[in-house]
């Protein structure tokens, strides 16, 4: 043939990719897993000519008490565990909805993509801002203007809330938080479901109709099946999405990840990893590939569980 | 007999009307529903426009106006000085579009040798590629901070984009489509001595041209919101990209923070995007159904 002449052609057009992919993809994963079992590995040391002994010293050194990784593992699976549920539910719900609406559907469906396009850090700035309590004195009494989140709960009877200013609790940055990202997170999900829904079949539901079959167990005997496939994709990219939570939480937080004034850290763990680049490199690869193995673990977790539910 | 008729039909009429009720309850909540959560979706970013339009007394006022009642524009010159958001605009801009370019170069040669060439090992090497795709990238940044340090590419353009110039995903993407187009012209194209190269050219580009334009938004778009990345790697100001520019520039939490020029920073930063959402939403759309990937 033709083509047999110039098998090294195709080498040809991959060349630049390969090249690159040596050098920021092949080696990363080998020189990752290399320094995360070099006790106490510091980029500057091994350039300086130190040599590190092999050692489970940096994975030790996480899992210490002081290292702040506990908190940036709870802080990381409480909002995954709070956000995938919720942003899932809602999206369905709003996917749902908009599939049974004639008018006006497909502004809307333009709507809810909005938050996609955006920049997660500028948002996040709006968001606290409108979380923000403008002059707050210190014994928390009285403020300047308390901040439209709470002037809008105020028109509903609620006390205000000191959400993300000095003092504030950490379940209120937490909800704060958990708002934010179920807000960013909808329009993927959104988009995948509606675009599952509007892909169903409609012979299903013209017979349901003529069995008379009440609404909600369409939903939950035609829909949800049907719609499995889309589901378990929604929930386990959001998985995956939420462990790798931090630009958000920098925007509203900014990059010291606490809120002014408190005690409690926000940070994540990909948080956790950056802190440590820079400094100790050893002990940043050692948090990411205990980052890794859970994402792995989840994700197989997930892929079985919709495996056994889903219909296909 | 005449009288169980009419007793039917009128049963069945108020049936039919009652369902006609229901219907309408149901739209009712359905509109109701979709109404508040669209509002909810909308109002940060009504919140930042009018926000980044108001006097810094008019935005401190314990009820806040829903409309500014002076408009300050002046807000806008303060943001850019402020952020310095003209520098770090021109620098986001080189990024994005030298990183797109050179991108595409390489996604399109890979892709086209992936779906078209033969070579040895070409699905094992395919299927290694897409394995990687598992991995979170922060296990790449580690190694790739250390590597560019000993590159000596700290503070550069070029640490900013060689290291995202491939992507798997975006090979995955065009190879797809390539695969799509039908091998008759290819082996057409052979028999009247059309080359490889001129073949991809004149052939599988312009065939696949909604693919490439929906790389190009991601990649610009991964450029305009890149923040980790270029805080990482850069020691001087002058070197970061917008977003770091927006973050780095108000961080003062303490609730005396001028909130308006904030606002107006990140509406200038969040703007291009709504164009790019307006006018390329369906590429965006298209791309993102087939991947999940954000920016």
């Amino acid at each position: 043939m033709v083509e047999s002449k110039h098998k090294w052609k195709a080498w040809l057009y991959l060349a630049p990719a390969i090249v690159l992919l040596l050098i920021f993809t092949v080696w990363p994963i080998i020189n990752t897993l290399r320094i995360a079992f070099l006790d106490g590995y510091n980029m500057l040391g091994e350039v300086g000519g130190e040599t590190y002994s092999f050692g489970i010293k940096n994975f030790t050194d996480v899992l210490d008490e002081y290292s702040g990784f506990k908190e940036a593992l709870v802080n990381t699976l409480l909002l995954t565990v709070l956000t995938v549920p919720l942003s899932t539910f809602l999206a369905l719900l709003i996917a749902v909805c908009l599939n049974s609406i004639k008018p006006l559907q497909r502004f809307l469906q333009t709507v809810f993509f909005l938050p996609y396009v955006t920049n997660s850090i500028a948002i996040g700035m709006v968001f606290e801002a409108m979380f923000n309590i403008i002059g707050l004195s210190p014994d928390a009494v009285t403020a300047e203007s308390w901040g439209i989140i709470n002037n809008i709960l105020g028109l509903f009877g609620a006390d205000p809330v000191n959400w993300i200013n000095l003092n504030s609790s950490y379940w209120a940055n937490m909800t704060v938080m958990v708002i934010y990202i179920v807000w960013n997170a909808l329009p993927f999900k959104i988009l995948i479901l509606l675009g599952g829904l509007q892909s169903i079949n409609k012979q299903y539901y013209d017979a349901a109709k003529v069995d008379s079959t009440p609404r909600a167990r369409v939903f939950t005997k035609i829909t949800v099946p049907l719609l499995s496939p889309m589901l378990a994709y929604v929930v386990i990219t959001g998985f995956i999405g939420g462990f790798k939570e931090y630009s958000s939480i920098v925007g509203i937080f900014g990059d010291d990840m606490k809120a002014v004034g408190t005690d409690h850290s926000l940070n994540t763990m990909v948080g956790y990893i950056y802190d440590a680049l820079g400094s100790n490199e050893g002990r940043a690869s050692a948090a990411a590939l205990i980052l890794f193995v859970i994402i792995f673990v989840v994700t197989m977790i997930n892929l079985y569980v919709s495996k056994k539910k889903t219909h296909y | 007999m005449t009288n169980q008729v009419t007793l039917q039909e009128k049963n069945l009429q108020t049936v039919s009307a009652k369902q006609r009720v229901v219907k309408i309850i149901v739209q009712v909540l359905l509109y109701t529903f979709l109404g508040v959560m669209a509002l909810i979706i909308v109002f940060p970013f009504y919140w930042m426009i009018i926000s980044s339009l108001k006097s810094t007394v008019e935005y401190r006022l314990p009820v806040p106006t829903l409309f500014p009642r002076e408009i300050m524009w002046g807000n806008y010159v303060e943001a850019f000085s402020a952020a310095n958001l003209g520098r770090l605009f021109i620098n986001t801009v080189i990024v994005g579009v030298v990183s797109t370019l050179l991108s595409l170069v390489i996604t399109i040669l890979s892709a086209f040798a992936f779906a078209r060439l033969e070579f040895k090992g070409k699905n094992a090497l395919f299927a290694a590629l897409l394995a990687t795709m598992m991995i979170p990238g922060e296990l790449f940044t580690i190694t790739n901070y250390i590597t560019v340090n000993n590159f000596g590419w700290i503070d550069t353009y070029t640490v900013l984009i060689v290291p995202f110039l491939v992507s798997i995903f975006y090979i995955y993407l065009l190879r797809q489509n390539f695969m799509q187009i039908p091998n008759e012209l290819y082996l057409a194209a052979k028999v009247d001595g059309t080359g490889d190269f001129k073949y991809l050219c004149k052939v599988m580009i312009p065939l696949s041209l909604p693919t490439l334009i929906s790389i190009t938004i991601l990649k610009m778009m991964g450029a305009w919101n890149s923040y980790v990345w270029p805080r990482l790697v850069t020691k001087s100001e002058e070197m970061r990209l917008i977003t770091n520019g927006l973050r780095d520039a108000f961080t003062d939490m303490s609730g005396q923070a001028n909130i308006p020029v904030q606002m107006a920073a990140v509406a200038v930063v969040s703007f291009p995007l709504f164009l790019v959402f307006i006018f390329l939403r369906k590429y965006i759309m298209k791309g993102v159904s087939r991947s999940g990937i954000k920016g």
